[in-house]
């Protein structure tokens, strides 16, 4: 047996440590970084103005981006209403009744494949399913687009928190004479519930400054949107058009919008990392 | 000479449990409690008793997937007794039970053939109510497991699933199992806590407590001990011999000594077959097979 030279085996074991460590490091400068610059230029559009007021066109000054603020709630809003009850049916599919069956297999399958196609072609996909045939953009489209998206983000982790419960406890409450949607409703979602409110709040962070699917389908608008019916003011797509227009105040409020969706989904991952926490002590 | 001493000892023990569980039959013969004939080995037919066994099992069959796990069971339990089912690890004690109440149904792959009757009716039966019958025969798991809820609901559970009542009855229906279950006086005062937060014997009798609340006729109870302390699986033993005047208990069991504490009968349980079956003074001291007698002596398992 040949003893490599310890020296060369404490390098590689050193040189591993560092560049690992440097990937890190790497990693965490961007997040600080986009912060900083986010904040640094995003601050000085936040008053008053900027929540209360709508976008104004060319020409004239001030304005705020109210209108954007209040559109991208109704259509999160919207897209929650939609995709949580129907990707928490398919996870209970998943993770309680067709846990073994093939459809339950396909079904897991496409949600998988689902997860990693570009935000941009489930816009598209809307815009001839839905903007095509009415003729007009509309806030509708664009609420489908974001619940689309959500679907599959919130299926899996239903169907993985659903799984981390024990099965001592859906036998247990099998063995009392409960029927099975009763075990899953009453007790598995209560045992999983600090989870699943967990996939939820990821899912709205990750839909929440989605530009792309918007574009095809809410568009944008200058106004306060009374209806869905028609193209429906949003933060992403304000964002986009502003931030790349020859006007200061507008690049201006795009730093702000910036800022606004950079801190709310930062908002999110921390109070669903927190809640998770504050329920592992008990 | 060790392993000798060993049997020994054990057998002193095992006969001391003998005895006490004779005279607690005394004191309940002389209450005349009708008794069943005693069984003998499972290969011989079984005689039949005065009274009726509670459940009747033939030619059970138990498959995980392709894998056999139970051979031709055939068992006759005994009504308002304790049963006491011993052998040693994977020879199906626990497998044998989860049938009583299809507990198993919930895994796909498993499957059962035979015939298993509570008072005459088949309930492997397709046409039988699986939630009537979970509502008879009650099951007791290793691990205790509380619902996500507060100690009054896990008992109410149960009871609202299968009665409807008043709030008030509720209540009355709720301390009623709780005393059963000898627990009323720890949790009076705490019924709004989670179940999680009592202790482990405690969260025990707490399933205990929601098993008896929707009276139920049969208790299985799968090594219900086997995660809790000295002190607790005691409180447990004198809740059984409680429970037998009211319910027809089968328990799993790894501890021998538990076995001739607590029950009248016991069944010998080996790579899936019912090797003996008989009176638990006669298994333990007189047992007709020569695997019983190594298993109880403490040769092996």
């Amino acid at each position: 047996m040949i003893h490599r030279p310890a020296l060369g085996r404490k390098l590689a074991d050193r040189l591993v440590k560092v560049v690992s460590a440097c990937g890190a490091l790497l990693g965490i400068l961007a997040l600080a970084w986009i912060l900083l610059v986010v904040i640094q230029k995003g601050a000085a559009a936040i008053n008053w103005e900027f929540f209360l007021h709508r976008t104004l066109p060319t020409g004239e000054p001030g304005g705020g981006v109210g209108n954007a603020i209040l559109g991208s709630a109704l259509l999160v809003g919207l897209a929650v209403a939609f995709g949580v009850p129907i990707g928490l049916m398919v996870g209970v599919y998943l993770a309680e009744f067709g846990r073994e069956t093939r459809l339950g297999a396909a079904v897991r399958f496409s949600a998988n494949v689902m997860m990693g196609i570009p935000s941009i072609i489930v816009g598209l996909f809307v815009y001839t399913l839905i903007v095509v045939p009415t003729h007009t953009f509309s806030g509708w489209a664009g609420a489908l687009a974001l619940a689309i998206l959500m679907l599959p983000v919130v299926a899996r982790t239903t169907e993985d928190m659903l799984q981390l419960v024990p099965n001592a406890l859906r036998e247990s409450a099998l063995a009392l004479g409960s029927p099975r949607w009763k075990v899953t409703f009453h007790i598995v979602f209560r045992a999983a519930k600090v989870g699943l409110l967990t996939g939820v709040l990821l899912a709205i962070a990750r839909i929440s400054g989605e530009t792309a699917p918007l574009l095809f389908t809410a568009l944008n608008s200058p106004y306060w949107s009374t209806t869905l019916n028609g193209p429906v003011a949003n933060l992403p797509v304000t964002i986009f058009n502003y931030a790349m227009s020859p006007y200061d105040d507008w690049v201006r409020l795009a730093w702000g919008a910036s800022l606004l969706i950079t801190v709310g989904v930062l908002a999110l991952n921390i109070s669903s990392r927190f809640i998770l926490r504050r329920s592992s002590h008990e | 000479m060790l392993n000798a001493e060993r049997s020994m000892n054990n057998g002193r023990m095992i006969q001391h449990a003998i005895n006490r569980r004779r005279l607690l039959r005394m004191e309940r013969l002389r209450a005349s409690t009708p008794e069943p004939g005693p069984v003998r080995a499972a290969a011989d037919p079984p005689p039949a008793p005065k009274t009726p066994p509670k459940l009747s099992v033939r030619n059970l069959n138990f498959y995980y997937g392709k894998n056999q796990a139970l051979v031709d069971n055939s068992i006759d339990i005994a009504g308002n007794q304790v049963t006491a089912i011993i052998g040693p690890s994977g020879c199906g004690k626990s497998t044998h039970i989860r049938i009583y109440n299809r507990i198993f149904e919930l895994y796909r792959d498993q499957r059962a053939e035979g015939t298993v009757l509570l008072d005459g009716e088949n309930i492997l039966s397709p046409e039988v109510d699986v939630i009537e019958l979970r509502r008879k025969v009650g099951m007791i798991f290793q691990k205790p497991t509380p619902f996500p809820l507060s100690i009054f609901e896990n008992v109410a559970y149960g009871l609202r699933m299968h009665y409807r009542m008043s709030r008030n009855e509720l209540s009355g229906r709720v301390e009623a199992a709780l005393r059963q279950a000898a627990l009323w006086d720890e949790v009076k005062d705490l019924l709004d806590r989670p179940g999680m937060a009592l202790s482990g014997g405690q969260q025990q009798r707490l399933c205990i407590a929601r098993a008896v609340a929707v009276e139920p006729e049969v208790i299985l109870m799968d090594e219900p001990t086997a995660a809790i302390d000295p002190i607790a699986t005691s409180k447990i033993e004198d809740l059984i011999e409680e429970l037998e005047e009211k319910y027809t208990i089968v328990i799993v069991t790894h501890n021998m000594q538990q076995a001739a504490r607590i029950s009248d009968f016991t069944a010998f349980f080996y790579q899936g077959r019912i090797v003996e079956f008989g009176p638990t003074e006669l298994i333990f001291t007189k047992p007709a097979m020569k695997q019983t007698e190594d298993y109880v002596t403490g040769r092996f398992g």
